[in-house]
């Protein structure tokens, strides 16, 4: 509530929300760890949604007879499956990043608030730079 | 203080907080063992990728790796249905249907595995 009040700016009665719909969330400016929290959730349901099972049927492929192996390479060169792969890379290791600064905060480290705001900028840039790593290693740079 | 007790609640408890980050520290250790192991072995290729998941210890790592993954995952879905989903039918609905799929991932991941 007191994001969206600071978000409009404006002096005078500070806007009172009951019920909050999407439209007044996007309009929320999220500090570091906000954005940070808020995409370990979307990454944490993205992964349950269709990471668990596409990994399942990955490794069902990639592990079976040779035909099997094969239909899981040519699945796997198709661009389209790439960028998929890559968005469930992107949120295995931003959850895993996030997850282990979560880990330390309940060990009461870094819980200052200027540590804590470097932390969360660690999160993303760590998980995003990892994440070129396997896109250049998935699209054949090296 | 009163706490009102739902039936499709969070158990109320210290339990599934520290289950949440137990499995955690598990999958991570996990994860970081597998990516060395694969760093450490020789090019990928469908033989040494079989080779890796051949051992009955590796097979046995992976499955419990499975089920921290699933309760983990279950700890986690039913928080968000516990944000956003209010109707107590539909919540509930949801969460055992979430039960359900996770107990049959992990049956699946078995079955892949000794099926090598």
């Amino acid at each position: 509530m007191s994001e969206a009040a600071r978000g409009s700016g404006a002096a005078g009665a500070r806007p009172r929300f009951r019920n909050i719909d999407i439209g007044q969330i996007l309009q929320y400016r999220l500090p570091p760890a906000g954005i940070v929290s808020i995409l370990h959730r979307v990454s944490g349901a993205l992964l349950f949604l269709f990471g668990l099972p596409f990994l399942l049927y990955c490794l069902q492929l990639s592990l079976g007879p040779d035909a099997a192996f094969a239909k899981f390479k040519a699945m796997v060169a198709q661009p389209f499956v790439k960028v998929v792969f890559l968005g469930l890379i992107w949120a295995y290791l931003h959850h895993f990043c996030a997850g282990v600064r979560y880990l330390l905060l309940d060990l009461h480290v870094g819980t200052e608030k200027d540590q804590a705001r470097t932390s969360s900028f660690a999160v993303l840039a760590v998980s995003l730079a990892l994440t070129l790593v396997f896109a250049l290693k998935l699209f054949g740079a090296f | 203080m009163t706490t009102k007790r739902i039936v499709v609640g969070a158990h109320y408890g210290l339990k599934d907080w520290l289950a949440q980050r137990i499995t955690a520290v598990v999958l991570a250790v996990y994860t970081l063992v597998l990516g060395l192991a694969v760093l450490a072995g020789p090019p990928l290729a469908q033989a040494s990728w079989k080779a890796l998941f051949s051992g009955p210890f590796i097979r046995v790592l992976t499955v419990l790796a499975f089920v921290a993954l699933a309760w983990h995952a279950w700890i986690g879905v039913r928080d968000i249905y516990m944000d956003y989903i209010k109707p107590t039918a539909v919540r509930l609905t949801l969460q055992v249907a979430t039960i359900v799929l996770l107990f049959a991932y992990v049956i699946w991941a078995a079955n892949i595995l000794w099926s090598i």
